[in-house]
C-alpha cells in the first residue's frame, strides 16, 4: 500500500520538514526589519536610533518563539509562511515608528505614537498563534463549531452597529479599559471556519441538485437560501456600517469557497451578478460610497472641496514621488496624507520611500503568502482542511487586493488594513492566527502517512531456491 | 476539488498582478505627471529645502534667507531694506508665490535652472549643499537711496537709467512695502498681505514700472524730438509758426499757457525753457498723429518693457486731430510709466540712441561662476546725433536758466524738463509732479532720471515738476555721479 502517489506540489513523504530553511528565512526577515529601522534613524537624524537594540530583539524574540512553536508543534509546516508573516510585520513596524517621527503629525494634538503598541499587539498576535498551533492539534476538530461559528460571527460583525462611527465607517467597538476593536478582522476567521464546515456537509445538495438552464446549472431554493443570506447580509454590512471593504470580503470569500465545494462556474456568475446589483443597489443611495467612487474617478477633480478625493489624489502623488527606487525610508512626505497615513494608506510610504522597486518586493511577498495557502488547500487531504485554507488565502488575497487597489486607485477605495504592516491590533493579531491556521493545515497536509507495519510474514514469502 | 483550486490560484495571481501593473503605471509612467501636480506640497517643500540664492547689488546682497521651524518649509526668504528694494526684487514667499526679479529669475536663485544642470551635477559628487544661484543687479545702492529718501512719505515713483548702457541705476516706489512680512506661510503672514491688498494707497503697485501717468510738459521733448527728425523745424533759436492764442481744431477751446509766458512765435528753446503749451500742441497738430505716433514708438511707447521685469506698455494713440495737439503736450490719452520717460531722457543724453533697459548684469552659479552677463544692446535710434544735440542745449536751457533750476548741479551739464500733469475729470483731481534729466560729464551722460509724485497732500499750487520733482531727480543724479 502506498500513499506516496505524490499527486500534490507539496506532500512527499520523504519531505524534509525544512524547518532549519525556516528558521534561516526568519532571521533573514528580522535582519531586512532591522536594517529598515537602522535606515530610518539615520535618514531622520542622522544617528542609529536609541531603540534598535530593543526593536531588532523584540522582533527576533516574536520570529524566534513562533518559529520554536511551529518547530515543536508543526513540525511539517510550510517553512515560507512564517518568515513572510515576520517580514511583513516587521517591515511595516519600522514604516510605523517611522510616520511616528513625522514633524507633521507631532504637530496634531490628537496624535499619538503607534510604533510600541503595534510591537506589542505583534506579540499578542504571535501569541495567538503559539495558542492555535498548541491548542488547535488537527484542525478538523473545528468541523464541530460549524455553526456555533455562524452565531459568533453574527455577533461580531453586528456589534459595531451599536457603537459610535470612526470617520464614516461603523466597524470599531470600544471597550472601556481595553480600547477598540474591530470584529470584522476577527470574524473573517471565523466565518471561514463557518463557511467550510457548512459546504462541506452541502456540497453534494449544492452540487448536483439542480437544474440545468441556459448552459447554467440553477441551484434548488433550499440550497440557495444560505447565499442568499449571505449576500443579503453583507449587504447590510455595507448599508449600516458603511464598510464597503468588509462586504466584498465576506462575499468573496463565500463565492470562492462555494466555487472550490461544488465545482460549479455558475456559483461565479451567480456570485458576480449579486455582487455587482448589490454594490450598484447601496451605492446609489449611500453618500460614503457615491464619494469614495467620485474619488476614484477623478481623485483631482475634488481637490480642496472633498476629503476623500483630496486622501486619494495626495495617496496617488505619494506613490508618484517615489518614482522607481523611491527617496529612501524616512526621506519621503507620505504623512501628507494625514490621518490613515499609518493604516489604511501605509502602502503610500512603502510606494514614496521604497520606490516601485519596494512596493513590487511587498506585493510579491503578499502574493507568496496567499499562493502558499493555495497550495496548502491543494495538498491538503480532507475537504474541510482545502475549504478552509482556500477561504482563508482566498479572503487575505481579496483583502489585500482592495485595499493596495483602492490606495493607488485601481478601485474605489474601501478603508481595510493592509495586513501585517498596517498600524492596528485587531488586524495585526486577527492575521497572525489566520497564518496559525494554515501552518497547521500545511502541517497535516505535509505529514509523512504512518510507514506501514512491518509484516510478520516478510520472511516467509522469500523464494527459496532449490 | 483540486481544478477550481488550481483557477482560484490563477485567481489570486491575477489579482496580484493587476496591483503589479498599476503600481508600475503609477510609479513609473505617471510618476512626472504626479510630481509636477500643482496640489504636490513635495515641488514647494524641496523648493524651500535650500537656501535661496540672493539679489546682489554693488556687490552686497540685498536679499537672504533664515531657518524657519513652523513649518515644512525649511528656508524663509528675508530682504535687507525691503521697502526700498522691493520695486526692483518684487518679493517671494512660501505661501504667495513670487513676483518680478524673484519670480523671474527663480531658476536661479532656487538652483532648478537648466543653465545650473552641470554645478548641480558637479555638487553632487562633492557633496555640497545645495543653494541657489545669484542675481547680480546693474543698481546703484546710492541712487536707489537717494531716490527712495527724495520720495519720502509722497507718492510717487523715480527711475533712472545709465544712457550708455541701459543700466537701471534706481527704480524706486512709493509707498512701498516690506516683502519680509508675508514671506512665511503663517496666519500672520495671510493677514500682513490682506493688509497691504488693501491698503488703498497700494503700496505693492510698482510705479516706476507698472503705472501709467499723462507724461505732462515732459513729454514736450519728444514733441520737439519729432519736428526736428521730420524737418518741420531745424533750428531751435528761429521762431516758430505759433500764434497766441491757439485754438485747438476742430474746436471752439483755445489752449492755454500755465499762466502769462512769451510764447507768441516763441523758438524751440523757449518754449521749452518756459514750457509753452500753445507752441507745442501746434507743433503736434502739425506734424499729424501719425508721425507724433511714429516718434513716440521710437523712443519705446505703444510696447512693453522687459527689463527683464515686465514695465507696462508706455501709451500714444491713434487719435483725431484735438486729442492728438493736446497729446502732444503730454496730455489727453497719451500715458507713459516713469520707465519711458527715463528712457527718452537716456536717448536724448545718448546722442539719439535708446538702449535696452536691464538690471540683471550677470547670473551667478551657487560657486560664484558666472553663466550670464548681460551685453549692452540698442533698442532704437530715435532720433539723430545732431538732433539729439539741439535737443539736450534745449534741455540744458531749462535747468540752467527755465523751470527745472532746482535740479543744477556744481560744475555738471545737467538737461531736465518739468512737467505738470493734468488728470481727473476736468482736471479736477491735484495734478502729478514730472521731472526728467540727465547729467553729462566729459566722458557722456552717466544717468538720465525720470521722477513722478503724484502728492494728493500738497497744496494745488506748490505742485509743479520744478519744485516738487526736480530735487529728487537732482539727489539721484549727483549720487551717481559721486560715486563716479
Amino acid at each position: 500500500m502506498s500513499v506516496v502517489t505524490n499527486t500534490t506540489t507539496i506532500g512527499a513523504i520523504d519531505a524534509p520538514s525544512r524547518r532549519n530553511t525556516e528558521l534561516a528565512l526568519v532571521a533573514f526577515a528580522v535582519l531586512i526589519s532591522v536594517f529598515a529601522y537602522a535606515n530610518v534613524g539615520l535618514a531622520l537624524n542622522g544617528e542609529l536610533p536609541a531603540g534598535m537594540l530593543g526593536y531588532g530583539l523584540g522582533l527576533a524574540l516574536l520570529g524566534g518563539v513562533a518559529h520554536l512553536a511551529v518547530r515543536r508543534f508543526a513540525p511539517y509546516a510550510d517553512p515560507l509562511l512564517l518568515p513572510l508573516a515576520t517580514l511583513l510585520n516587521g517591515l511595516g513596524l519600522a514604516l510605523i515608528w517611522r510616520l511616528d517621527q513625522s514633524e507633521r503629525f507631532q504637530a496634531i494634538k490628537t496624535f499619538a505614537p503607534a510604533a510600541s503598541k503595534q510591537l506589542m499587539f505583534s506579540a499578542v498576535g504571535v501569541a495567538f498563534l503559539v495558542l492555535v498551533l498548541v491548542v488547535l492539534k488537527d484542525h478538523r476538530i473545528l468541523q464541530r463549531y460549524t455553526y456555533i461559528s455562524m452565531l459568533v460571527a453574527l455577533v461580531l460583525l453586528i456589534l459595531p452597529m451599536f457603537f459610535p462611527a470612526v470617520n464614516g465607517a461603523k466597524i470599531w467597538i470600544k471597550i472601556p479599559g481595553v480600547g477598540t476593536i474591530q470584529p470584522g478582522e476577527f470574524a473573517k476567521i471565523i466565518i471561514a471556519v463557518f463557511f467550510a464546515g457548512y459546504l462541506m456537509v452541502k456540497r453534494d445538495a449544492l452540487a448536483l441538485a439542480s437544474r440545468r438552464f441556459m448552459g447554467l446549472y440553477l441551484p434548488r431554493g433550499r440550497d440557495l437560501g444560505p447565499i442568499l443570506m449571505v449576500w443579503a447580509f453583507s449587504i447590510l454590512i455595507l448599508v449600516f456600517e458603511t464598510d464597503l471593504g468588509s462586504s466584498l470580503l465576506f462575499f468573496g470569500m463565500f463565492v470562492v469557497m462555494l466555487y472550490v465545494a461544488t465545482e460549479r462556474t455558475s456559483w461565479i456568475v451567480f456570485g458576480l451578478l449579486m455582487s455587482g446589483a448589490g454594490a450598484v443597489g447601496v451605492a446609489t443611495f449611500e453618500p460614503h460610497v457615491q464619494d469614495r467612487v467620485t474619488a476614484w474617478l477623478d481623485p483631482f477633480a475634488g481637490w480642496g472641496k472633498e476629503a476623500a478625493s483630496e486622501q486619494m489624489a495626495k495617496s496617488l502623488m505619494a506613490f508618484g514621488s517615489g518614482g522607481t527606487l523611491g527617496t529612501g525610508l524616512g526621506q519621503g512626505n507620505s504623512d501628507l496624507i494625514g490621518f490613515a497615513a499609518n493604516s489604511d494608506f501605509i502602502l503610500a510610504t512603502v510606494g514614496e520611500e521604497l520606490g516601485l522597486a519596494g512596493m513590487m518586493a511587498v506585493l510579491l511577498v503578499y502574493g507568496l503568502i496567499v499562493e502558499r495557502g493555495v497550495r496548502t488547500a491543494l495538498a491538503a487531504r480532507d475537504p474541510f482542511g482545502k475549504l478552509l485554507a482556500i477561504g482563508l488565502s482566498g479572503s487575505f488575497a481579496i483583502q489585500v487586493f482592495v485595499v493596495a487597489g483602492g490606495v493607488m486607485g485601481l478601485i474605489p477605495l474601501t478603508g481595510m488594513t493592509m495586513p501585517f504592516m498596517a498600524a492596528g491590533g485587531s488586524s495585526v493579531i486577527a492575521n497572525w492566527a489566520l497564518i496559525g491556521i494554515l501552518i497547521r493545515i500545511s502541517d497535516t497536509a505535509r505529514r509523512p502517512a504512518p510507514a506501514p507495519a512491518p509484516s510478520p510474514d516478510a520472511e516467509m514469502t522469500q523464494v527459496v531456491r532449490p | 476539488m483540486n481544478k477550481p483550486l488550481r483557477r482560484i490560484a490563477l485567481f489570486c495571481g491575477i489579482l496580484v498582478l493587476a496591483l503589479l501593473v498599476r503600481t508600475n503605471y503609477i510609479q513609473y509612467v505617471r510618476a512626472d505627471e504626479l510630481n509636477a501636480n500643482e496640489h504636490n506640497r513635495r515641488v514647494q517643500i524641496e523648493r524651500y529645502a535650500h537656501e535661496r540664492g540672493n539679489i546682489i547689488v554693488d556687490g552686497e546682497p540685498v536679499t537672504g534667507s533664515v531657518e524657519t521651524t513652523d513649518s515644512d518649509f525649511q528656508y524663509k526668504r528675508v530682504w535687507k531694506n525691503g521697502p526700498m528694494w522691493a520695486p526692483v526684487t518684487g518679493y517671494s514667499s512660501q505661501a504667495f508665490d513670487s513676483s518680478q526679479l524673484e519670480s523671474i529669475e527663480d531658476g536661479i536663485l532656487t538652483g532648478n535652472s537648466d543653465q545650473l544642470f552641470f554645478d548641480r551635477t558637479l555638487s553632487m559628487f562633492t557633496g555640497e549643499k545645495k543653494t541657489g544661484g545669484n542675481i547680480v543687479t546693474t543698481l546703484n545702492g546710492a541712487a536707489q537711496k537717494a531716490a527712495f529718501k527724495g520720495l519720502g512719505a509722497k507718492k510717487g515713483a523715480v527711475a533712472a537709467l545709465d544712457p550708455q548702457t541701459g543700466a537701471v541705476l534706481a527704480l524706486a516706489s512709493t509707498p512701498s512695502y516690506d516683502p519680509s512680512v508675508f514671506a512665511g506661510n503663517s496666519m500672520e503672514d495671510s493677514d500682513a498681505r490682506q493688509k497691504l491688498l488693501q491698503d488703498k494707497d497700494k503700496p505693492m503697485l510698482n510705479r516706476a514700472l507698472r503705472e501709467t501717468y499723462p507724461p505732462g510738459s515732459t513729454f514736450k521733448v519728444v514733441t520737439a524730438a519729432a519736428a526736428l527728425e521730420n524737418g518741420l523745424y531745424t533750428d531751435i533759436d528761429e521762431e516758430t509758426d505759433s500764434p497766441l492764442p491757439w485754438r485747438l481744431p476742430l474746436s471752439t477751446n483755445l489752449l492755454q499757457n500755465e499762466g502769462d509766458i512769451p510764447c507768441e512765435n516763441a523758438s524751440l528753446r523757449e518754449a521749452l525753457r518756459w514750457s509753452c503749451n500753445t507752441v507745442f500742441g501746434k507743433m503736434s497738430n502739425d506734424l499729424g498723429n501719425a508721425k507724433m505716433i511714429e516718434q513716440a514708438d521710437k523712443f519705446g511707447f505703444n510696447k512693453e518693457v522687459f527689463t527683464p521685469v515686465r514695465a507696462d506698455a508706455s501709451v500714444y494713440p491713434k487719435d483725431n486731430q484735438p486729442q492728438n495737439a493736446m497729446a502732444g503736450i503730454g496730455q489727453a490719452s497719451n500715458r507713459a510709466t516713469p520707465l519711458q520717460m527715463a528712457m527718452v531722457a537716456s536717448a536724448i543724453a545718448n546722442d539719439g540712441k535708446l538702449m535696452q533697459p536691464y538690471m540683471v548684469a550677470q547670473r551667478q552659479a551657487p560657486n560664484l561662476d558666472v553663466i550670464y552677463t548681460h551685453e549692452k544692446e540698442q533698442l532704437s535710434r530715435p532720433l539723430s546725433a545732431e538732433n539729439a544735440q539741439k535737443v539736450q542745449q534745449m534741455m540744458e536751457t531749462v535747468v540752467a536758466d527755465g523751470t527745472g533750476t532746482n535740479a543744477q548741479i556744481d560744475g555738471v551739464t545737467v538737461g531736465g524738463k518739468t512737467g505738470t500733469a493734468q488728470h481727473g475729470l476736468n482736471n479736477s483731481e491735484k495734478p502729478y509732479a514730472w521731472f526728467i534729466s540727465y547729467a553729462k560729464t566729459d566722458s557722456g551722460s552717466p544717468v538720465a532720471v525720470a521722477v513722478v509724485v503724484e502728492d494728493g497732500n500738497a497744496n494745488r499750487d506748490d505742485i509743479s515738476g520744478g519744485g516738487l520733482a526736480a530735487p529728487i531727480a537732482k539727489s539721484v543724479m549727483k549720487a551717481v555721479l559721486d560715486g563716479k
